[in-house]
């Protein structure tokens, strides 16, 4: 799967190569830890995952996972909505358009950092 | 450099195995299941009416077109209305291992009918068509998993049957079966 197929769109465009020589900007910090990562990645590719999805997806704790997807919420990269399904509560979480952008630039990013280490 | 490069290309291989991973596809149609569980008790009815095999079987192929056109149209207002792309990896992975099972119940049906096996295919039809949803189920939500095992378990017990439970059968599950995962479908995964 090409990741960024539908969200590069969103982002800014890939470095040309007259501006391949051009210093590269920081990676985003907050989507570049690695189980952070891995859940604005999972919401990429899917409308929107519950807290119990991401956790067996990921194979990672409940506090762990908080944790992380709270950071992403702070950050306005992830929207969550909470609810009940029948008396069961049910977290989903979803990527923001801000958080499609920023995952859109950190691929791009990744990227530029590839060509840029090719020339 | 060489470090730099290995270690982005690392992450955009972790991206694209975690997004691979993740997609699954969720516009299965809950409410158009309910729908064709509705369509298949009526076809049940009129099915077990019909004083020859021949239109016995005519009943059914027109309820399998019927069926085929609400669960498209239901899948195509779905996918339109939660965002999702009918033509994405994981819907064409779900379409495809949905119809590759039907295709070969299709030509049996067509074999079978034409030596005027007729008996069997209650059973037939429900082992094929739950072996295809539980394939297609792989790639979507879970609830489409369980509903093909069920289907597989009454199309086997079908054909340990007497032949006359034929319609029962099939209302039991294209009816039964297709209204109530229907229902927990609409209910759990968006309609």
């Amino acid at each position: 799967m090409k990741p960024t197929a539908r969200t590069r769109s969103a982002g800014p465009a890939r470095p040309s190569p007259a501006r391949a020589n051009e210093p590269l900007p920081a990676l985003d910090r907050v989507i570049h830890e690695r189980l952070r990562l891995a859940i604005v990645s999972a919401l990429a590719a899917s409308p929107s995952l519950t807290f119990n999805e991401l956790k067996d997806f990921l194979g990672t704790s409940d506090g762990n996972l908080s944790v992380h997807a709270r950071r992403l919420e702070e950050a306005g990269y992830v929207s969550c909505e909470k609810g009940f399904s029948g008396r069961v509560p049910r977290t989903a979480y979803r990527l923001t358009a801000a958080g499609r952008r920023a995952f859109a630039r950190y691929v791009d990013h990744l990227e530029a950092l590839i060509a840029h280490a090719r020339r | 450099m060489h470090a730099i490069r290995g270690h982005a290309e690392a992450h955009i291989r972790y991206i694209r195995d975690t997004m691979e991973r993740a997609s699954s596809f969720t516009a299965v149609p809950g409410l158009g299941g309910i729908v064709m569980g509705a369509t298949a008790l009526g076809a049940a009815a009129i099915a077990s009416r019909q004083p020859d095999p021949s239109r016995w079987l005519a009943v059914w192929l027109a309820e399998a077109v019927v069926a085929v056109a609400i669960g498209a149209l239901a899948m195509a207002r779905k996918a339109r209305r939660t965002s999702s792309d009918l033509f994405s990896g994981p819907a064409r992975r779900f379409l495809l291992t949905l119809t590759a099972p039907l295709g070969a119940g299709a030509v049996l049906t067509l074999v079978l009918a034409r030596s005027g096996q007729t008996a069997i295919l209650p059973g037939l039809w429900l082992l094929l068509y739950g072996t295809a949803v539980v394939s297609a189920g792989a790639t979507s939500v879970r609830p489409v998993l369980a509903m093909g095992a069920c289907f597989m378990l009454l199309g086997a017990a079908a054909l340990a049957s007497p032949s006359a439970w034929g319609d029962a059968y099939l209302a039991a599950g294209f009816g039964g079966i297709q209204i109530a995962f229907g229902a927990v479908i609409a209910r759990s995964h968006g309609g």
